[in-house]
């Protein structure tokens, strides 16, 4: 299936998470924190936060628990 | 010579009172035991509005929201000021007809207001339900950071003259207050511990209020306006034991703050489920979008409410004035409490009519 990070597309297999295919893009930052320091993935496991991006226009949603969807819009901050 | 005061209790009133009577160049004394702004406070949503239930209430909050307009210019940013305006929404024809008694009302007192349609509503606010017959826009009205505004205020005391004494008030003597490790002498006690107050005078007709507050992730542009919708007078004049008001607010930091709920016979600061869930739904009705948001935080507090919805300011017995009994409209108050309260410490003339709020007009108060 396809995806699109930062507009760009990519293709990912089925039962990607949304976080691998922004790394897959080659993105490191997937966020900026209040202060501006970016940020990424640190627990995997949905209960830090820092991971979050914009996925087809909702902001916060958190990339290590949401996997790809064909034509899914992918957008980081960082 | 001048006069010896020391203040209970550093919420924003507490600090409003410390500033105000240390420009005036009394000696003054504050006391805090935790956090200051860390009570009633930090329960508040920060939002400087002019209401319109009692005259009296009217002269208070339009006094006090002029002082805090003066000032802006000195405010730093960390007090948040953000001239959002109220937006008063009415749901159907008989809230727009009540608008229109509204704008009627502040017009009569040269209070600015715009009264919006359905489609004026819709342009203002994109995130409203569809089918909201309208609302009244009193773009006078602001939204702060309460903790912070407390802060600066006690900051701008101490920077005055004030003393900062972190402490616990054991007890309100003649002629002085008593800590649990020090007694301090003053001519003048001020209590200003808001629902804890009846601690100390148990008969006094303040009964606290408990509420809930949600505050979400980042989303800036998602509200602009403060907005309450117009039956949330039924809500905070409701006698009832529960009730809810959609009221949601844009923080600068473009955060959405989240409100209201009102609960007599409380004492506990855990969450209530069912009554947190029927607070998110009745906002979710009027901003169905607000479903969709992260939440970050969930807490609540205590308003200290009065039976007449108006606040104690002055005299309780010789040497002790009180100034608590603001249930929500502590934040917007402080600051007109804090120069009425003076001007009667200070014998000068108020310049609003004090006697709606004088403490003594409740039967049976701690003497």
């Amino acid at each position: 299936m396809r995806v699109t990070v930062n507009g760009r597309p990519l293709d990912v297999h089925h039962g990607t998470l949304v976080a691998v295919a922004v790394y897959l893009a080659g993105e490191t930052s997937f966020r900026r924190s209040v202060t501006g320091e970016p940020r990424g993935p640190l627990c995997g496991m949905g209960v830090c936060q820092e991971c979050r991006v914009r996925v087809d226009g909702v902001a916060h949603v958190k990339s290590c628990q949401v996997l790809c969807d064909d034509g899914m819009q992918i957008e980081t901050d960082g | 010579m001048s006069t010896d005061v020391v203040i209970a209790g550093a919420g924003i009133v507490g600090a409003a009172i410390a500033d105000a009577l240390a420009s005036a160049g009394a000696s003054v004394t504050i006391v805090e035991r935790a956090q200051v702004g860390g009570g009633a406070t930090a329960a508040g949503m920060g939002h400087i509005v002019v209401m319109d239930d009692s005259e009296a209430q009217f002269r208070l909050t339009k006094y006090s929201r002029d002082l805090w307009k003066d000032l802006v210019a000195e405010m730093p940013a960390q007090v948040e000021y953000d001239p959002a305006g109220t937006l008063w929404v009415a749901a159907d024809g008989e809230e727009l007809q009540a608008c229109n008694q509204k704008q009627r009302y502040y017009a009569d007192r040269h209070v600015v207001t715009e009264l919006l349609d359905e489609h004026q509503l819709r342009q203002a606010e994109p995130n409203l339900a569809a089918g909201l017959a309208g609302g009244l826009r009193v773009p006078g009205d602001s939204v702060i950071y309460a903790p912070c505004a407390a802060k600066w205020l006690l900051d701008r005391a101490i920077s005055r003259g004030a003393k900062f004494v972190p402490g616990v008030v054991e007890e309100f003597e003649l002629g002085g207050v008593k800590l649990s490790d020090q007694r301090l002498s003053c001519d003048v006690a001020i209590c200003a511990l808001g629902t804890a107050a009846t601690k100390f005078f148990p008969k006094l007709a303040v009964k606290p209020r408990k509420g809930h507050l949600v505050i979400t992730d980042r989303y800036p542009g998602f509200v602009r306006n403060q907005l309450v919708e117009l039956g949330y007078l039924k809500s905070a004049h409701s006698d009832a034991t529960e009730s809810v008001a959609f009221n949601v607010q844009p923080r600068r930091t473009g955060q959405v703050l989240i409100g209201s709920s009102r609960e007599y016979e409380q004492t506990g600061s855990e969450i209530n489920d069912a009554l947190l869930r029927r607070m998110l739904e009745r906002a979710a009705r009027f901003m169905p979008g607000l479903g969709g948001l992260n939440i970050l935080r969930i807490w609540t507090g205590f308003r200290a409410a009065t039976p007449d919805k108006l606040p104690l300011i002055g005299l309780l017995r010789p040497g002790v004035f009180l100034a608590t009994g603001h249930e929500g409209l502590g934040i917007t108050t402080s600051l007109g409490t804090a120069r009425i309260l003076a001007d009667q410490i200070l014998n000068r003339q108020p310049a609003i009519p004090v006697a709606p709020y004088l403490p003594g007009r409740f039967e049976g108060h701690s003497a």
